[in-house]
Parts: C-alpha cells; structure tokens; sequence
C-alpha cells in the first residue's frame, strides 16, 4: 500500500530529531532512505513503525491515518538489524508467528513466504542452525507473511559479511518484488540505497532534503551535500559566467559546461518541508533547461571520478600520477595536478598508467555546478 | 546467619540511549496492576509496624525507647555488629590477598574453601559450637557470626584485587613507596562495602544470637511477642531496628557505587605473585588453615560427631520425615508465590523507565533491609487483626518467605529479561501482538531458564529460614529449622545433628555453585 508520511516531528528532550520529514512512497515501490547516522532515519522508521510517537505530523499507509494506532495494529512488517529471529521457535514457527493460529492455510503460507526468499524446506530448522545471510531472509518471509501494508527495513544488511552483502541484498530485492510489497529501507550505504532502491530520499538533519530515482539522484543532486554524499566526487572553487547565450563553468581544470538540469529543481522536488513524490516516473533527469535558476557567480563545481580522462601530458591539464589502485574490470587512478589539487580518476582497468607518469586531466561531459 | 538472603543491587536501568525498547512508555495495566500488588505486599510489614507504633501513641513509644533496656539493646547489637564487622574485614582482606595475590601453597584450594562457609547456615554453625564447646554470650557470637560472615567481605576483596591493574603497583614501587599504600586505597570500596554488607546481616541475626543466649533486638523482640502483655514495645523496637538497618543499606548501596567504578574493566594482564618470605609462608598457612578449619571443617566434625555417638539414634524418624516433607512443602509454595509476584516488577524493571518503574522495583527491596523477625512480628499483628482466617496457617508463612526473598526474585527476573534483546518484542508487536502477549510469548520463554533459577535459589533460601518460620509456623508445624531450634533450645544435641546435618546438605547447593565459579576465576 501506498506510504505517505508528512511533516513529521520528534524530540528527545531538547534533541529535535526529526523536523518535518515528510516522504511518500508509491504502492510496490522499494524505496531507499538515505543518511549518515544521526539523521534521524531510523527514529522515522520507528514512527513509521508505531515504537515511537511522533510529536506532530502524519503517517498514512493507504488511506488509514495510523499515527495514533499501536505497532500490532498498524499492519507493517519489520525486519531488524540483525534479524531477530526468535531464537526459541524454529523457522516455520517464525514465519508464521505473525498468521492467526489454526486458521487454514497457515502452513501452505509458511511455505510459500519461504520459497519467496529461496529457503524452501528450511522449516524445521532452528535459527542459530543458519547462516547470517539465511537468517536475515528468514526475517523477510517472516515479516512477508501476513501481507502487511509496508515492510521496514532497518539496516538490514549492516551485520552481513561484505561478500554475502550483495547477494542477500539482491534475494531480499528479489523477495520483495515477488511479493508486491511496499517497502523501506533505511541505510547509510548509499552504493545500497542506489542498487537496490526503485526511489532514494535523502535524508539530512531531521529533514528529506531529496527524493528521487537512484540516477536522477546521483545526476542531479540538489546541493553540494548530498552531492558528496551520493557519490565520490572532487570540489573545486568555480565561476559561473553566461556568454554568447550559452553558460560556462570555470576552474583550475578549464571551462566545462554545467548541466543544465544539475541545479536544484530539475526532475526532483525537494526542500526540507517538501512534499514530494519518490517515484520511478517522477523522478527522471529532467529536462534541459527545465527551471535553472543558478545565477551568474562563485561557487563550487563538483566533479565525478568517472568524469575524468587522462590523456598524454600537453592535452589538458598537466598532472604526475601518485597511485593506481587496479580492480580488474576498471582502476582508480590519483592524480596530482600542478596546482597541488588531487584528484581521483575512474579509468578502464587496461590503460596502462604507473606511479610517477605525467599526463593530461580532461573533464568529459556537464559538471554539476553550486552557487555559494 | 539465619538470614542468608542474597545481595541485590537495586537496579537501575541504563539511562541514556533512547532506543529501543526502553523508551518511557505507558506500562500495560495487565502488568502494573500486579507490579501494583507486589508492591503493596512488600510495603505491607512495614508500613503496618508504623501504623502500630503511631497507634500506641507518642508516649508509649517515648516510654519504650528511653528505657534504660532498650538503651542496653541497643549498645549490644550495635557493639556486636561493630566487632564482627571488624574481625570480617581484618580476615576478609588478608585471605583474599594471600588467596589472589600471594604464593601462598595451596591458594586455589583455599580459594574455594574461603568462600564454604556462605553454606553454613549461621544457627547451625552456632549449635555445632555451643554442643562442643559450650561458648556463650558476646564471645561466642562474635566467634561464629565472623567464621559465618567473612566471606561477604572476602569475595568482593577478591574480585576487586583480581581485576586491579598491576601498573598502579609498578608505578608506586618505582617512585620508591611500597605496595601496600596502593592496594589498600583501591580496595577500600569493596571491603566497605562487604563489611556494611556483615553488619546488616548481624543486625538481623536472630537464630545464632539466640543459640549463644546473647541478648540484642531480634532476641528480645522475639522475647516480648512470646510473653504476650502488650505489643507495642516490640512493634517499637522492631521500628527501630528497621530505621538503623536502613541507615545501613544506604550507606551499603553508596560505597557499592563507588565500588563499581572502581574495578570496572579488565586489566591487561595479571599481576605476578608476590613471594612470601619462609617464615610469612608458614604463618600465612597457619592462618589459612586455621580459618577453614574452623568455620567449615569444625561445624562438619561436629554434626558428624554426633550423628556418630549414637544419641541421635533415638531421633524420631518419622518426625524428621514429617518435618522434610513440610520444608519441601512451605519451600515451595513459597518459591512459586515469590516468583509469580516477581515477574510483573522485574518485567518493568528491565524494559521501562521513570518513576512508577522505579518506585515499584525499589518497593519489593524492601525485603532486602528487613530481619525476618521483624517481618513476621509485623505480619502476625495484621493477620491478628484483619486475617484471622490465616493466622496460624500456612498462606502467612508463604506469604512472609514472598516478602523476605522477593530481592532476588525480582533480581533474577530483571536479569534474565534484560538478556532477551527488547527488539524481539517489537517484532512481535509488528506481527500483531499486544504489549503482554509480546512479553508472554517472546520475553518470557527466553527468560525461563533465569527466571528458574531464582525460584530455586529462593526455595533453597526459604528451607533454612528460621525467625519468620518459628513465628508464623502453624501450630504443630516443624520444618527441619525450627526442629533444630526447639532441640537444641532443650539441650538434645544429638537429636538435632540429622536436622543439621540435613541443612547443611541443603545449604550447600548454592555454596558449592559459588565455590566453583570463584575456583574459574583463581589463576
């Protein structure tokens, strides 16, 4: 079912935690909140969730307003941290813990939720007896069960080894498209938020700054902060000049384009009391020159890794490599520029670059620029 | 020492973190509502003996404190507390140092030894002496009460001398001090607080006291409820060993803060032994022996001798089958009483926080600072009044072993529910469950095996109860306690050894789990 929170508030004592967050989250959607910790995102999800009761605001799942309502009549499903399985019941008896005892067709839903997340046959199991990764699945069918309206996630990959992270994450995906759920995962991982997520909503000091698609996100920011904390990036001081109808970007690595749709507005809507939409179709890269409302003047530019081409020294600016870092199917490569600015290049893994090489540092493609 | 309930920490809940689970929530009523009972219960003797003495009127009460008696009784039971205090912190602290950190021959033997003698009941040591040797009075209380109490000392001593960091030594013997100044000052918390720990339990002694015919609160409060005139002087004076015991408790619990901060965290590494000089080694094994043998190895010697000589032969078997089965029997009930009324208040205690949690918990500790005889005194003057229906009988008895050993019950069950982590509950909330079935379904059956393991702790605790037992008994009732109580009040040493010898027996169940946890920890 469709979630939509509205200007929600919540202090613990004089800690204003949450200051009008708002976030709306479209029926089958997998949205993805996104902040480092502290935000406030998990005190939202428990809201969400009925554990604590916000102090002002909305949250309606479908057309029920369930601000009010206690966790067991709220219909949403949970999946903690670390699982949480009761460790006294075994498997089946923890995906069913959530139907009504005796009613017919319990036992055929225990197994259905379970192959779900591709553990058909582990129901006589007891938790301890599964892998982390298991567990956390289990978790998922777990909460599955008895359709609720949204299922929560709160980190839910945090306690997995770095090796099984994707793959749990890629079968819970899967699990939870299966089932048509409605879902929120709450993370600080962004390469998580971006992977999994059909929406992200960043989150910022109590407030959903962004809302949008992984890509509209990643590619079009709505300020310097959330373009840092999305993705790697180098800042540099810039200045934005109009001439000849056309805008221009300048810095230490020449005159660049700004992406037109790279200032605050385009394809998104945001702000901190925002009501905006988290939605696949919503939230494509807008258009260009859709509302650019950057004036002319210093600012900042932010620069992709994937952004930069190296080239032979005398195209470009000139610069002395200090570090590969090889992954295979690409490598990183540290580039310090005449100026002293370092700056860190994403290239295919078979370019043939060493420590200590001099070479050329090109831009390709609009830069996403900031005033102030 | 008659009253071997077990030290319990008022508990506080970790203040601070917001999440999850502890958050100042409304308490179900489902839970309150019994918290609430308990609550009342383990107020009621108190309250009740205040109500009374406020009835007697101010004079009365002036009357009785300013006799020249109570004044006596008072400068006895608080000189008798002050020596034992005393001796225990003196043999405490020497034991655990040469146990923990000397090379004294034998340590981890004495280790376990050091900690026996919490197994012996102090009223059963007290028969053991005076059937030997016929010590009486001040003397002998003083002699059986310190073997009986010094490991309340000598554990927290211990502990704390294992957990301090040998650096701290290092560094005053490289600055050109000696050692003894350092060790002395870290352990000073916990040998406060073991040694106002002793004082509380030997204000509270009734069974051994009575045994050595020493007169002091508990005896003569006994006393005066027997001869019956008028019970507003012991219902004073029971007041009034309440008001110092409380003083007691006070102090008790601020040293026990201070002592927790003293030894928190585990050294790096342990300290090495200090070499005892030929002569030290001897005498430190003197004293080591010496200590064991008499407050473990002389009670042993001497049931065993009187099983032996025969004179207990005549022991009625049947009688002591008759007073098993009602030990067995009061026991329980008053383990399953305790621990039904303490699983609301030690629920709340682990998951919510504020006032009403922390007026209920503290509420059921009352228990913790109350001697038993005072206790019961109070709850057969209520009973006399308004329950006459159970005065005498057996739900009164049951309903005292509630209050007296509800401390560690509800310790037990605050303990063992902090264990289950608060967000199954709320995954059991999400899934439908209200507040009680969550805690029913989920926190409880996790909390079993703790919860479990304070019931037996109180129904092993309440078999060796002796004050409230020889008050509230129904008549013709004996337990193994009061048979040992009533023969060796007559003299008939050998017909008491098999109650005693069963006691110790009893008793030893817990001792013997200490002793081995304290055998883990000696290097």
């Amino acid at each position: 079912m469709k979630l939509t929170v509205t200007d929600v508030r919540k202090s613990f004592g004089a800690t204003e935690v949450l200051r009008g967050a708002s976030l709306t989250v479209r029926e089958g959607d997998l949205a993805a909140v996104l902040g480092p910790s502290g935000c406030g995102k998990t005190t939202l999800l428990r809201i969400v969730a009925g554990f604590e009761s916000p102090d002002g605001g909305s949250v309606r799942i479908g057309d029920r307003e369930v601000a009010g309502l206690p966790p067991d009549k709220r219909g949403v499903g949970i999946v903690p941290q670390e699982a949480a399985l009761f460790p006294h019941l075994s498997v089946a008896r923890n995906v069913g813990f959530g139907l009504p005892r005796g009613s017919s067709g319990r036992t055929a839903r225990i197994e259905e939720c379970l192959e779900l997340v591709g553990l058909a046959g582990y129901g006589d199991r007891m938790p301890h007896q599964l892998s982390g990764g298991q567990q956390q699945r289990v978790a998922v069918a777990r909460a599955l069960a008895p359709r609720p309206g949204v299922v929560l996630l709160d980190e839910p990959f945090n306690a997995l080894d770095r090796s099984l992270r994707v793959s749990v994450r890629d079968e819970v995906r899967a699990a939870l498209k299966r089932a048509g759920a409605t879902a929120v995962l709450v993370t600080h991982d962004q390469e998580e938020a971006l992977s999994m997520a059909d929406a992200v909503a960043v989150m910022r000091e109590g407030r959903i700054v962004q809302e949008g698609t992984p890509a509209s996100i990643y590619a079009a920011p709505c300020d310097l902060g959330v373009a840092t904390f999305v993705g790697e990036a180098v800042v540099l001081p810039a200045v934005l000049s109009a001439s000849h109808g056309r805008d221009t970007v300048s810095c230490e690595l020449g005159d660049l384009l700004p992406r037109r749709d790279g200032v605050p507005g385009a394809g998104n809507r945001t702000g901190g009391a925002g009501n905006g939409t988290v939605g696949a179709a919503d939230g494509r890269p807008g258009t260009p020159g859709a509302d650019v409302t950057a004036t002319a003047g210093a600012g900042t530019v932010a620069l992709r890794p994937e952004q930069f081409v190296l080239r032979a020294p005398g195209e470009g600016v000139e610069g002395l490599v200090e570090r590969v870092e090889f992954f295979g199917h690409d490598a990183a490569v540290t580039v310090m520029l005449e100026s002293g600015t370092v700056i860190r290049a994403r290239t295919r893994g078979d370019l043939p670059h060493r420590p200590g090489d001099r070479v050329g540092v090109a831009v390709e493609g609009p830069v996403l620029f900031f005033t102030g | 020492m008659a009253l071997r309930r077990v030290p319990v920490i008022p508990g506080r809940t970790a203040a601070g973190r917001a999440r999850p689970g502890t958050a100042a929530r409304r308490i179900p009523a489902g839970l309150l509502a019994p918290a609430g009972v308990t609550a009342a219960l383990a107020l009621l003797p108190v309250g009740y003996l205040a109500v009374r003495s406020a009835e007697a009127g101010a004079d009365a009460v002036a009357r009785t404190l300013l006799r020249s008696r109570t004044l006596e009784l008072a400068a006895r039971s608080l000189g008798l507390a002050a020596v034992v205090t005393v001796l225990c912190v003196a043999v405490g602290v020497t034991l655990a140092w040469l146990v923990v950190r000397s090379d004294l021959p034998g340590r981890r033997f004495f280790g376990v030894l050091a900690a026996l003698p919490l197994a012996v009941p102090s009223y059963v040591a007290a028969y053991t002496w005076v059937a030997a040797t016929g010590v009486e009075g001040f003397g002998g209380s003083v002699l059986v009460l310190t073997l009986c109490s010094y490991p309340y000392v000598y554990l927290p001593v211990a502990a704390a001398l294992r957990r301090m960091d040998p650096a701290m030594e290092e560094v005053a013997l490289s600055l050109g001090r000696g050692r003894r100044g350092v060790v002395l000052r870290q352990l000073r918390p916990s040998a406060a607080a073991g040694g106002l720990l002793v004082a509380m339990y030997v204000l509270a002694e009734f069974g051994a006291v009575a045994i050595m015919r020493f007169d002091v609160f508990t005896t003569q409060i006994y006393t005066s409820y027997r001869s019956g005139f008028s019970r507003t002087p012991a219902a004073v004076l029971g007041l009034l060993l309440v008001a110092i015991t409380l003083v007691i408790v006070v102090a008790e619990s601020r040293t026990r803060g201070r002592a927790g901060y003293a030894t928190r965290g585990a050294p790096a590494r342990r300290p090495p032994a200090v070499r005892l000089g030929v002569a030290a080694r001897a005498g430190a094994l003197a004293w080591s022996a010496a200590l064991a043998g008499l407050a473990v190895g002389f009670p042993l010697a001497g049931i065993g001798y009187w099983l032996a000589d025969g004179s207990s032969a005549g022991a009625d078997a049947a009688r002591l089958a008759e007073a098993v089965a009602a030990t067995l029997g009061v026991a329980a009930a008053g383990a399953v009483l305790t621990t039904a009324l303490a699983v609301p208040v030690g629920i709340i205690a682990a998951r919510y926080r504020g006032r009403t949690a922390t007026l209920l918990e503290q509420s059921t500790y009352v228990g913790h600072s109350l001697p038993g005889i005072v206790m019961a005194l109070s709850l057969v003057f209520f009973a006399v009044r308004y329950l006459p229906a159970v005065y005498q009988r057996w739900p009164l008895l049951v309903i005292a072993y509630a209050v007296l050993f509800m401390p560690a019950a509800v310790g037990a069950v605050r303990a063992s529910v902090l264990q289950s982590p608060p967000v199954l509950e709320e995954v059991a909330r999400s899934l439908g469950r209200g507040p009680l079935r969550a805690v029913g379904e989920v926190t409880l059956p996790l909390a079993l095996p703790g919860v479990l393991a304070g019931a037996a702790l109180v129904f092993l605790t309440a078999m060796k109860e002796l004050p409230a037992t020889l008050l509230l008994r129904p008549t013709g009732m004996d337990t193994l306690a009061t048979r040992l109580w009533t023969e060796t009040g007559s003299g008939a040493y050998g017909a008491a050894a098999p109650y005693a010898a069963l006691l110790m027996l009893l008793a030893a169940v817990p001792g013997f789990v200490l002793g081995r946890r304290s055998l883990e920890e000696v290097p």
